[in-house]
């Protein structure tokens, strides 16, 4: 199993996602914005930060790379794809994945630990840090994501940090070989953190390809 | 070069945390009755093509599923 690991400029969580994909008993290696070659990569990571300085909107610009358009081709032939925060803005708006990341309904930064439950009902402990996170869809598209199962993670009640519809954190494509989600399992992976719960989340989704 | 500045907006529906601020914000200041603050964004830019603009925007200006836009035309260009 070895995992690729996107790097644009900007940025910030790639090493985490590195060190929590090593965790898991896996290889993994960075793989650069403007690289296209995917060649022995068995699933991809598009990690958190601020891709591009997030201008115009966040994920707006990276989903035009050179990598992001490989991840395209990988998704398509049913790779296992993790978006993790800015990773998961950069799918929605790559159409990889249904819905899009708005401004919390705060305003604020948001940085907490927060309980999740994912779709087969597991309870896992692990931070969320954002500032654009609250998921929308129209209610039709969010009425279809609940009858098909693509629901991957909602925070627990009470503990929606960002006005998200319906308490979704985490959402994955129709072949569910695509997951995102805003709070970062890769920051979960150390039991000197508090919590080891991410590293299911990264266990999950490598399950998850069809490849 | 025709100019053109495009108005993208919040879609109808969608809560607009910032305008919400704005809104509240102006009635301590001695503004009282204004209702539905929507904060949007302007781009300004010179195009070869302005029959593109449509494509320009869908594609990366606005994100459609959330956000509406609109097109100016400057300089009286067709």
């Amino acid at each position: 199993m070895r995992w690729g690991v996107l790097q644009f400029p900007g940025s910030c969580d790639e090493r985490d996602a590195l060190a929590a994909c090593g965790r898991t008993g896996a290889e993994a290696r960075l793989i650069w914005h403007e690289e296209r070659d995917l060649d022995g990569i068995d699933a991809v990571v598009v990690p958190g930060g601020f891709s591009y300085g997030d201008y115009l909107r966040a994920g707006a610009i990276a989903r035009f790379s050179p990598a992001m358009e490989a991840v395209g081709e990988f998704a398509a032939a049913g790779g296992p794809v993790l978006g993790i925060c800015n990773g998961f803005q950069v799918l929605c708006e790559a159409g990889l994945l249904p819905g899009a990341l708005l401004l919390n309904e705060s305003m604020r930064f948001s940085c907490r630990q927060v309980d999740l439950i994912a779709g087969d009902g597991e309870r896992l402990s692990i931070p969320a840090k954002h500032g654009e996170g609250r998921y929308y869809a129209p209610d039709e598209v969010l009425d279809g994501l609940e009858a098909n199962g693509q629901v991957a993670y909602r925070y627990a009640p009470g503990q929606n940090p960002n006005g998200s519809a319906r308490d979704i954190a985490g959402v994955r494509n129709e072949a569910g070989n695509v997951v995102g989600l805003m709070p970062h399992p890769e920051h979960a992976v150390d039991p000197l953190t508090g919590s080891t719960d991410g590293l299911r989340v990264f266990e999950a989704a490598a399950a998850a390809g069809a490849a | 070069m025709p100019r053109a500045r495009v108005l993208i907006r919040p879609k109808e529906g969608i809560l607009d945390p910032q305008g919400k601020a704005v809104e509240r914000a102006l009635p301590a200041l001695g503004f009282e009755g204004v209702e539905h603050v929507r904060v949007g964004r302007v781009v300004e830019l010179e195009i070869d093509e302005p029959g593109r603009l449509g494509e320009l925007c869908e594609k990366l200006l606005a994100n459609p599923l959330i956000e509406d836009y609109e097109i100016e035309q400057l300089d009286g260009a067709a």
